[in-house]
């Protein structure tokens, strides 16, 4: 690979040159935003702005965890991290089997069964939103996590992969399975699911990010600001009437709720490489 | 201790039949190797008694049990993959266990047992690597492992050594006659290559085209075909197979080359005679021009057309010749007892 890349001495400090610009670009604005939650109200409207950390960040990100405006921000975390691992974890489990009915399964209408779910690809949650908050307020789970989280855990995206991912583990190691006596659902448990967890961990990070960015949602169905999760919270942290908003903690809010997609994305690229090494077929 | 049984077992997929009625018995401890070309349905008859395909119509049994209904578990048959069909998250050990723990034996009868099967097979050393860190001749050890530690009534194999080299294939092959001797369970073997059928098989089968053309051993259909199918199949090189006109103790040729004979038909017949039984003789009655030249050693092949024509010829001469002292041409004699007749029609013996 190396040789592939491999550039004269000249040509390799441009590259660089131009990578670290790149950079810089894509993460000034974090980096404004971190400055931002380290300095007092007054000295962030204060022209010029400051570029260099000032001495509030424990003071700023202390109210921001155990107070907040509407609702302490660890409580929306929280929230967020519930509806979060609910949806990711719900869809993957659905897609799961349903995938593994479609493949392995002859049952009445099962190509029909197979177009549906396709089709609800189609139709991303703004389009159904409404009827779906009709449903779920007259079953009375607004505000509860049940609410938040049920009505986004099917996958259609989830499925289809899961669906293309079984079509390619050969035959004979379903026969083979077959002849050792498993029954469909030991196959499942014991060899279909281990053989996915390169998949599965794939899949985890996106629904995982999926579910956190959630907005539209969470904003309809969680009136009490107790439920609220982060994404959303942080909108309503800005004040409707001539209040002075508060941007050294809605910068702090914004940045924790920054943290746990990356955490997530960091912790599980290292499961999904290790697992890109030791599965193989 | 098991045989099995076969009658009248037809498959059909939609309206095409691919195994056209196929009867027969194994004996318990029987080796029976099915040989044909490619796509003739020897994976199809192999699957049908594993229980992964469904019979169409027909009665499968192993030993005085109708199986037709049957899971393959319990069929208690185990069978060896062509692709070895290893489960590449588990260890050779786990590959090994994994039916016994679903058949819910004990922790410690299962380890004694794979273990066992692991030092017959010489893989003790490799038990807790994965798959994908053997060989290819040890993953073939592995999935036999996985058919012998079941204990099975039957052994099933399709193809087992066809993705090995040419070296390894034969000693697999070695050693599958040796393991399938030591403990003496029933084996059905398929394959397309006729040399792997003719060293394993106590008997052979050979299929062509969803139809039983002969089953018997290995000598047998090698001395006495049953038809020109078998001849053609069973034999390296294959047998010289020429056509003519039978009557009153000869055979004319199309060129008009008579050959004697002692055959009683008085039809059109096909004439096969092994490269190997024909006898070099300048009076001989069969001319051959001859062309490339083969030289194995032990033997000569020299490959060549009937004088004449484009009719292809081959005679094993034994030992050493080159293409300059055979020259242009041979003449052959074509000895009467070596001669096998068949009806051109039908391709039966005659
Ligand atoms: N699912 C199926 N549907 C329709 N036809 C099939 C099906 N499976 C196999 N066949 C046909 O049945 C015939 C026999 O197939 P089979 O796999 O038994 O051949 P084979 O003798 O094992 O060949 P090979 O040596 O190439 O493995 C082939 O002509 C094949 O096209
Ligand atoms: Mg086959």
């Amino acid at each position: 690979m190396s040789g592939m890349v491999e550039k004269t001495g000249k040509a390799t400090w441009l590259i660089h040159l131009g990578l670290i610009i790149g950079i810089g670009i894509v993460c000034f604005p974090i980096y404004l935003a971190f400055i931002a939650s380290s300095v007092t109200q007054a000295e962030l409207v204060r022209p010029p702005m400051p570029l260099l950390p000032g001495d509030q960040l424990v003071e700023n990100y202390s109210r921001a965890l155990f107070s907040g405006i509407n609702a302490p921000v660890w409580r929306m975390l929280v929230n967020s991290m519930v509806m979060a691992l609910g949806i990711a974890i719900g869809k993957i489990i659905i897609s799961l089997m349903s995938a593994f009915a479609i493949v392995y399964f002859r049952f009445p209408f099962r190509a029909l069964f197979f177009w549906l779910i396709f089709m609800t690809l189609m139709l991303p949650v703004e389009v159904r939103i409404v009827p779906t908050y009709v449903v779920v307020a007259n079953f009375g789970m607004l505000n509860s996590y049940t609410g938040l989280i049920l009505p986004l855990i099917a996958s259609a995206t989830a499925t289809f992969l899961f669906r293309q991912f079984y079509m390619t583990v050969p035959d004979e190691l379903t026969e083979a399975a077959r002849v050792d006596g498993a029954s469909p659902m030991r196959f499942f448990l014991d060899i279909l699911l281990p053989m996915s967890r390169t998949n599965i961990a794939a899949l985890f990070v996106i629904l995982f990010i999926y579910g956190w960015n959630q907005y539209l949602w969470p904003l309809l169905m969680t009136t009490e600001p107790e439920m609220n999760t982060i994404v959303m919270g942080i909108k309503q942290m800005f004040p409707s009437g001539d209040d002075l908003t508060d941007w050294p903690l809605i910068m702090a809010t914004a940045l924790l709720a920054m943290l746990p997609p990356v955490l997530v994305v960091i912790f599980m690229q290292r499961l999904f490489i290790k697992g890109l090494v030791d599965t193989e077929k | 201790m098991s045989t099995v049984t076969l009658s009248d077992v037809r498959k059909t997929y939609g309206k095409t039949e691919i195994i056209h009625g196929v009867d027969f018995d194994i004996n318990d401890q029987e080796f029976v190797v099915i040989v044909g070309p490619s796509g003739c349905g020897k994976s199809t008859l192999l699957r049908m008694i594993a229980g992964l395909e469904t019979i169409s119509a027909g009665t499968i049994q192993i030993d005085d049990r109708i199986v037709n209904d049957l899971e393959p578990m319990e069929r208690n048959i185990a069978m060896v993959f062509q692709n070895y069909a290893l489960y590449p998250h588990m260890s050779v050990y786990d590959n090994m266990a994994y039916s016994l723990k679903i058949a819910k034996l004990d922790k410690s009868e299962i380890r004694e047992r794979v273990e066992r099967t692991a030092a017959l097979l010489q893989l003790s050393d490799y038990l807790q690597r994965k798959p994908r860190e053997l060989s290819g001749g040890q993953r073939q050890r592995v999935a036999m492992g996985r058919a012998i530690v079941r204990k099975p009534d039957v052994f099933l194999f399709d193809e087992p050594l066809s993705n090995l080299d040419a070296k390894l294939r034969v000693q697999m092959r070695l050693e599958i006659r040796k393991l399938q001797r030591d403990l003496r369970v029933t084996s059905v073997y398929v394959t397309h290559d006729q040399v792997e059928a003719m060293t394993l098989g106590d008997r052979l089968m050979v299929l062509n085209d969803g139809y039983v053309e002969q089953f018997g051993t290995p000598i047998e259909l090698y001395e006495k075909p049953a038809t020109r199918f078998v001849a053609d199949f069973i034999g390296s090189p294959s047998m010289n197979i020429l056509r003519g006109t039978a009557d009153s103790g000869a055979i004319t040729l199309e060129t008009g080359v008579r050959i004697p004979s002692d055959t009683q038909a008085t039809n059109e017949v096909d004439m096969g005679i092994r490269p190997e039984h024909l006898v070099l003789s300048d009076s001989g009655c069969l001319g051959m021009e001859t062309g490339m030249v083969e030289q194995l050693g032990s033997n000569t092949l020299v490959h060549g057309f009937l004088t004449g024509t484009r009719i292809p010829l081959v005679a094993s001469l034994p030992g050493v010749h080159s293409e300059r002292s055979i020259g242009l041409a041979l003449n052959f004699d074509v000895p009467p007892h070596a001669q096998h007749v068949f009806d051109s029609k039908t391709g039966k013996r005659l």
